[in-house]
């Protein structure tokens, strides 16, 4: 059986601000070292699925650049790889993505093309680790015609703002509810298809060309009385950074605040890969005091960090301290500046002496700022 | 630099590093948090712009070949050129190890014919410095020598360990000492050298069949040369380590911890690529202490790390102690362990309660030569049982299973 992943990553996030000003939500950086599209990139080619195609929109430069060949995901290859597919200008016009099925439509002859059998259509905003095997026997083993990835959310979630699924007993759904005020279930699901490519084809030329754009509402929801839509329930972690600066900001702490979160997200199911940066080793002065954080290479650390993530290459300065906040990639906290409850995006500085204090919610600072 | 192959000589064994290179050779051995010591040359040559480059292997080479592979890690992974790993092979006639440096590079005169170069660097695989070699091939044409030999001034007293040279006002070497009693100067030589390549080709011709001859660079063909041809000296003005004792390996990873450390791996204009797993960042615990050290990726502390080198994905459980240390990728550290003045090669476990490099130095019992300083040493792929205790300068050799309790005195060993 071969599999054509597709990865949705052309979304625009007004929920996460100054965070997606100049990128998309799937290239979003994350747990010090990734960046969003990461997760689910890594999950493919750790379950063997070595054809990949990427479909961005919005915003795309440093999602692009972090893709590049595919080089790190091993996927810099003769057969299959990876492919950006972006919206273009052709013969019978020239429109955006103007949904989740018209942009896979728009790219028919990529699923037409290759030989696989089956594609598998995730998201490049969602942040879990799995290997998609289980998935698949689930879905033979049930005649199933589409497969869904759900997972029971608990109170941490805000269920208005995901689908909803109603199954029967042995897990075929019946119905699904999108971001409505009373959800009938706790089951959401998960952004996650697995269906056969031929009849993915049939569906999309049924609604597509009929001026319906979208995957779940016109592609799955209005079929689920014909075909076998099956629920696959996912038990690992689960977040979407698109969802807000909060959660985003929440994931983040939960990784520094859990060895077994940790465990699963970067060992336990394959390696998490990511674009190389060939920064050396951190380093740890005399006077760096260091306690419940994430640092990652290229860090040069002589201030006081406390529950952080710190991206490559930030630099914290002596007598400056850095708490409860996210700093990313080639920031520099000047001598006994004070940052808290702050997200820090690449390249700041904040100067000496300076503070940048967030209160209930975390304070956001945008690429290339100085404080 | 399209007209420069650069040879480096990764065939050694470093015997003076004991159990580090009993089973890899001293250039695939690690340094600094997460990279090979040939790392440092294979860099210098791609930050230098040459691409053209041959890697002479001969000492077990597996994990020197795996780790350079095609060479993508340092964009070597070229149609034209890129990276290749040459090993001693047989012929019709014959079939010999590498003799020599000379020999080494006379085996593959094939080799680097098919690049047809104007010039050839030849170059150690076993050193620690930054040097743009394309400054150096310039110097070279500059002076319109035949060969051009990198030095280095050095303190007169420590001399007498390298090959000495004695130049003239323009560094024109007019006479060479081989690890002379009397110095004449203190420019030595670093092994580092250019050489006009249909020169160099036709001098190591005549010194295959020179059956007096030991085919070393260093020993034989320089001193052959030099009272007929135009050999420069090419003074070197930056940081160069040859982490050749157990004592200069450990001394030379702690400088990098210095405040200010005298060779910087943190340059962007000068990075030092490496063939390294993928790992997430390194974590450091609410019990974790982490100062004056290095700290790579994958890494979980949950103790102290006082003035250490941790490569990629140790662990440190709570409680311990790891002090004045070199660990290698992979270590696993228990809880209540302490470690002081250790090296600990990849891949070791060393589980909880163990006490290592305790008490005073003394003689080492197994061999004085390779073992005389107060380092402990721990190979690779060992397991340490609980509750072991170890003194200063002991050394447990790779693949051995310590068994709980084990003390070993000062300069003990377990081989």
């Amino acid at each position: 059986m071969k599999v054509l992943g597709l990865i949705l990553a052309g979304g625009k996030s007004d929920a996460l601000g100054k965070l997606v000003y100049k990128r998309a939500s799937a290239a979003v950086p994350v747990f010090g070292k990734y960046r969003a599209i990461d997760f689910t990139l890594s999950n493919m080619v750790n379950s063997g699925i070595y054809k990949v195609g990427v479909l961005t929109q919005y915003n795309p430069r440093s999602l692009m650049d972090h893709l590049g060949s595919g080089k790190e995901w091993d996927l810099d290859r003769k057969h299959g790889g990876l492919y950006i597919l972006q919206p273009y200008i052709g013969m019978t016009g020239e429109y955006w993505y103007r949904g989740t099925a018209d942009a896979i439509f728009q790219n028919t002859t990529m699923l037409r093309r290759g030989d696989e059998d089956y594609v598998l259509i995730g998201s490049g905003d969602h942040i879990y680790k799995m290997l998609y095997d289980d998935l698949f026997r689930y879905h033979f083993a049930k005649s199933a015609d589409i497969t869904l990835l759900v997972k029971e959310l608990d109170d941490t979630y805000d269920l208005t703002q995901y689908g909803t699924v109603v199954t029967e007993p042995d897990g075929r759904i019946i119905d699904i509810k999108e971001k409505v005020q009373n959800p009938p279930t706790r089951k959401a699901f998960l952004g996650v298809y697995f269906i056969n490519k031929y009849l993915l084809l049939e569906l999309l030329y049924d609604t597509v060309p009929a001026g319906k754009y979208d995957l779940l509402l016109d592609v799955v929801i209005p079929n689920l009385s014909k075909l076998r839509v099956y629920a696959y329930e996912f038990k690992g972690y689960w977040r979407n950074v698109k969802k807000g600066i909060n959660e985003y900001y929440k994931m983040n702490m939960e990784v520094l605040n859990s060895q077994a979160l940790r465990e699963e997200l970067f060992v336990k199911y394959g390696k998490v890969y990511t674009k190389l940066k060939d920064y050396p080793p951190a380093k740890y002065t005399n006077t760096a005091k260091v306690s419940n954080s994430i640092i990652a290479d290229g860090c040069i650390i002589s201030g006081n960090v406390k529950n952080s993530v710190l991206f490559r290459g930030v630099v914290v300065k002596a007598g400056a301290r850095v708490e409860n906040s996210i700093v990313m990639q080639d920031t520099v906290i000047e001598e006994g500046a004070i940052v808290r409850n702050a997200i820090i995006d690449k390249n700041c500085v904040i100067r000496a002496e300076q503070m940048l204090v967030g209160d209930f919610e975390p304070v956001v600072l945008e690429k290339w700022m100085v404080v | 630099m399209t007209n420069v192959v650069a040879l480096i000589l990764a065939g050694g064994q470093g015997t003076r590093l004991g159990v580090l290179t009993e089973k890899i050779p001293k250039p695939a051995v690690q340094f600094g948090g997460k990279y090979r010591i040939i790392d440092f040359t294979l860099s210098n040559c791609v930050n230098s712009g040459i691409y053209r480059v041959g890697v002479l292997a001969q000492y077990r080479p597996h994990l020197l070949n795996k780790h350079i592979g095609i060479g993508k890690p340092w964009d070597l992974d070229r149609k034209g050129g890129g990276v290749t790993i040459l090993q001693p092979y047989s012929t019709l006639t014959e079939s010999v190890w590498y003799k020599g440096t000379a020999d080494a590079v006379y085996q593959n005169i094939e080799f680097v014919d098919e690049y047809n170069p104007e010039y050839v660097v030849v170059l150690s695989g076993d050193h620690i410095y930054s040097m743009d070699y394309s400054e150096f091939v310039y110097y070279h044409v500059s002076k319109g020598a035949l060969a051009t030999i990198a030095c280095m001034e050095v303190p007169i007293s420590e001399a007498h360990r390298f090959g000495i040279m004695v130049t003239d006002i323009d560094y024109k070497i007019i006479d060479f000492q081989e690890k002379p009693k009397q110095p004449k100067s203190n420019l030595a030589s670093l092994g580092i050298y250019v050489f006009n390549w249909d020169f160099i080709k036709q001098t190591l011709i005549e010194d295959a069949k020179d059956e007096a001859s030991e085919h070393d660079f260093g020993k034989n063909v320089i001193p052959k040369i030099l009272p007929t041809e135009r050999v420069y000296a090419y003074p070197f003005e930056g940081y160069w380590q040859d982490v050749g004792t157990i004592m200069s390996y450990w001394e030379t990873n702690l400088e990098l911890v210095r405040p200010i450390p005298p060779f910087n791996i943190h340059d962007p204009n000068w990075r030092i690529y490496t063939r390294s797993e993928e790992m997430q960042p390194a974590y450091i615990s609410p019990s974790g202490e982490v100062r004056n050290s290095i700290v790579s990726e994958g890494c979980e502390i949950h103790g102290l790390v006082e003035n250490s080198i941790i490569s990629q994905g140790v662990n440190i459980g709570e409680n311990s102690v790891v002090r004045n240390s070199v660990i290698m990728t992979k270590v696993e550290i228990g809880d209540n362990v302490i470690i002081e003045d250790a090296i600990i090669a990849e891949n070791t476990i060393i589980k909880n309660g163990c006490k290592i490099g305790l008490g005073e130095y003394a003689e080492s019992k197994y061999d004085k030569k390779v073992y005389n300083s107060h380092i402990t040493v721990i190979g690779m792929d060992t397991v340490v049982e609980e509750d072991c205790e170890f003194g200063k300068n002991v050394v447990v050799g790779n693949d051995k299973i310590v068994p709980k309790g084990t003390r070993l005195e000062s300069g003990g060993y377990f081989l």
